[in-house]
């Protein structure tokens, strides 16, 4: 089995609002995706699609080479964890985690005794251990999300899809809980996609990203391909912070109006175009032939990082600034930037 | 400047009454309207319908209700609620069910046609049954050739207890089970539970009170209701009188203290709804907070 989940050309509307237009993805055994995108993205449609929540208009779902049309719900054995993590209220603990396996048929299912000890495994496993008299209204949120998590793996899934993990948690708890999920999935190995609007949880977590917006897929890659190597303008807007500079693209160098700014750029590329630059690769140096001039109009302290809002003429938004040294300019100073790295996009 | 602002602070405790709202005079004279109200069209009423019954004395009460007649409406007053309401139960739940899972063309109007029963009267309700299956009625030929009786007896008491009293279970269930949402039937089912497994095991548990709230208004009214069931009872004593039928026939015959008699058996069934309901609420009032709450 070389790929676990392969996803042909879906499409899918929902009465006339498009919300997957041919997306397709292949995620490897033991990986773990990130979907990332805005609200409205198509990142949930797309993961109840391999859920088998929603059925697609056009395209296939593949568990191995198997297409998911042809598998019921309970043998697509997916474990999903829902955003509010549904848990039955009405059951305690144990009963939650234990109602897949009770769910099955009759020749299928575990003995009672094999069904209990089970349950308390996945309570060690999700560090829950004892708790499973307990109703989900007595647990915390983040307890519930374990429980939610347990009660997926209870049946051996193929799968596990996760929406939004962390969304209904607060700051802290999700960042203890991110670097435990990391950890449980080195220990467990189970493929697993789950959807963030997140960027840090993303590339944080996921082996690899892919990157949605306005139902199709912009970039898959590791973090550090989109990051380092965003393909298009979304995916260097929406990961961290860009300034964009309009440019136009002559004899291999990009002019912001009649000043050259940055050069060696392919001879291929040329006329009017987008330059993205993060705050990190502007720097401010003494004298350079390929440099932008402006004014420092705002400092700001943002945790470690000092931060200049520099004005440059000819350019509405102020351009930001990450100060390399702790030398910083004065307010109202003029300054020269140098571009140390950018990505070029050609104008729409 | 901090001088300046002490006899203000020491101002406000005196102030906050009137900054509540209401001052006491209006309070009290609210809170004895609402007494007065209930006393009134409430209580006054239901202790009279008690002093009257017991106003002959215990005999003359035992007899009201243990004569064949009574004994007669008795019975079936129950045997139609026994019929119509698990009937209501059935349809209302998959009603209810249809109408907060489900996205459909039609939906807005059926969840109108569910009001119907609430907003049409009694009476007409009862007649359109005449008018379908009565002797003159479109299907009454038919009826009488195949020597089936529905009006004037059980099966016709039946239909328009069934009618009026539908909207109860189903109006309590729409909109707990619209909040609800299908999350947790759509976990159960990924977890590969049968849809029957699903229903019995989640969907039914989390709206459990609201179905046993509306279960015991719907069983009140189908034991309590009069309107449509006395133009399809053709009032034939000992075969279709119902309670309610029965108390209003021995009214009209001048026998006050047995209508009474009959008529506190019924006042007793609200009572016990009631109590009931009270009970519940009281007992496991957090658990149905919470379970309507999400």
């Amino acid at each position: 089995m070389s790929v676990a989940v392969t996803i042909e050309t879906i499409e899918k509307r929902f009465d006339n609002f498009p919300a997957l237009r041919g997306v397709s993805l292949d995620i490897q055994p033991g990986e773990l995706v990130a979907l990332l995108g805005p609200s409205g993205s198509g990142k949930t449609t797309l993961l109840r699609l391999i859920a088998g929540l929603e059925q697609a208009d056009r395209g296939r779902v593949l568990f191995g080479e198997t297409d998911t049309q042809e598998l019921s719900l309970r043998d697509r054995r997916i474990g999903f964890v829902f955003q509010h993590y549904a848990l039955f209220k009405t059951m305690n603990v144990g009963d939650n985690i234990g109602f897949g396996l009770r769910s099955r048929p009759r020749q299928e299912r575990p003995s009672e005794s094999e069904i209990n000890k089970r349950i308390s495994e996945l309570l060690e496993l999700v560090q829950l251990p004892g708790l499973e008299k307990r109703y989900p209204s007595q647990l915390s949120g983040g307890q519930r999300q374990r429980v939610a998590l347990a009660r997926a793996l209870a049946i051996e899934p193929r799968v596990l899809l996760l929406d939004e993990p962390f969304g209904a948690l607060d700051a802290k708890v999700r960042k203890d809980l991110r670097a435990w999920l990391r950890e449980l999935h080195g220990r467990t190995g189970h493929t697993t996609v789950f959807v963030t609007h997140d960027q840090e949880e993303a590339l944080e977590l996921a082996d690899r990203v892919a990157i949605l917006n306005d139902g199709r897929i912009e970039q898959v890659g590791s973090a550090d391909d989109v990051y380092d190597h965003p393909a298009t303008p979304f995916v260097c807007e929406f990961l961290g912070e860009a300034n964009k500079l309009p440019v136009k693209v002559v004899g291999g160098q990009a002019f912001f109006g009649d000043r050259p700014v940055l050069g060696g750029i392919q001879q291929n590329q040329g006329g009017p175009a987008s330059l993205y630059v993060r705050p990190q690769h502007l720097r401010i140096v003494d004298e350079t032939p390929l440099a932008l001039p402006g004014t420092v109009e705002h400092l700001r302290r943002n945790g470690p990082l000092r931060r200049a809002e520099i004005a440059v003429e000819g350019l509405k938004r102020r351009l930001d600034v990450d100060l390399a040294s702790q030398v910083a300019p004065a307010i109202g100073e003029r300054v020269r930037l140098r571009i140390t790295h950018a990505n070029l996009f050609a104008a729409a | 400047m901090s001088d300046a602002a002490l006899p203000v602070a020491a101002a406000a405790p005196v102030r906050r009454s009137s900054a509540r709202g209401e001052s006491l005079g209006v309070r009290i004279a609210l809170i004895a309207l609402s007494l007065l109200f209930l006393l009134l069209f409430l209580l006054l009423p239901l202790a009279a319908v008690f002093v009257e019954a017991a106003g002959k004395g215990w005999e003359a009460y035992r007899a009201a209700i243990t004569e064949p007649d009574a004994q007669a409406a008795i019975r079936l007053t129950l045997l139609v609620a026994g019929i119509a309401v698990p009937f209501n139960i059935v349809v209302g739940i998959a009603a209810a069910w249809a109408i907060a899972k489900f996205e459909f063309r039609g939906k807005n109007l059926l969840i109108s046609l569910i009001d119907l029963p609430f907003s049409v009267s009694p009476v007409i309700s009862g007649l359109v049954f005449v008018l379908l299956f009565g002797a003159q009625g479109y299907f009454g030929p038919w009826l009488q050739a195949h020597d089936i009786k529905i009006v004037f007896a059980l099966p016709g008491l039946i239909l328009a207890t069934v009618f009026v009293t539908f909207p109860f279970v189903a109006r309590e269930l729409i909109p707990h089970m619209q909040s609800l949402g299908t999350a947790d039937e759509e976990a159960a089912l990924t977890l590969g539970a049968s849809p029957w497994r699903v229903f019995f095991w989640v969907t039914l548990p989390n709206v459990k009170w609201s179905l046993f709230y509306g279960v015991l208004l719907c069983n009140a009214r189908a034991m309590g209701e009069f309107g449509a069931v006395a133009v399809v009872s053709g009032k034939i004593r000992g075969l279709t009188n119902t309670m309610p039928l029965h108390i209003e026939i021995l009214y009209n015959e001048y026998m006050g203290a047995a209508a009474f008699a009959v008529a506190s058996l019924l006042a007793g069934l609200a009572l016990i709804t009631l109590a009931l309901k009270t009970f519940l609420e009281w007992r496991f009032g957090d658990e149905i907070a919470a379970s309507r709450k999400h």
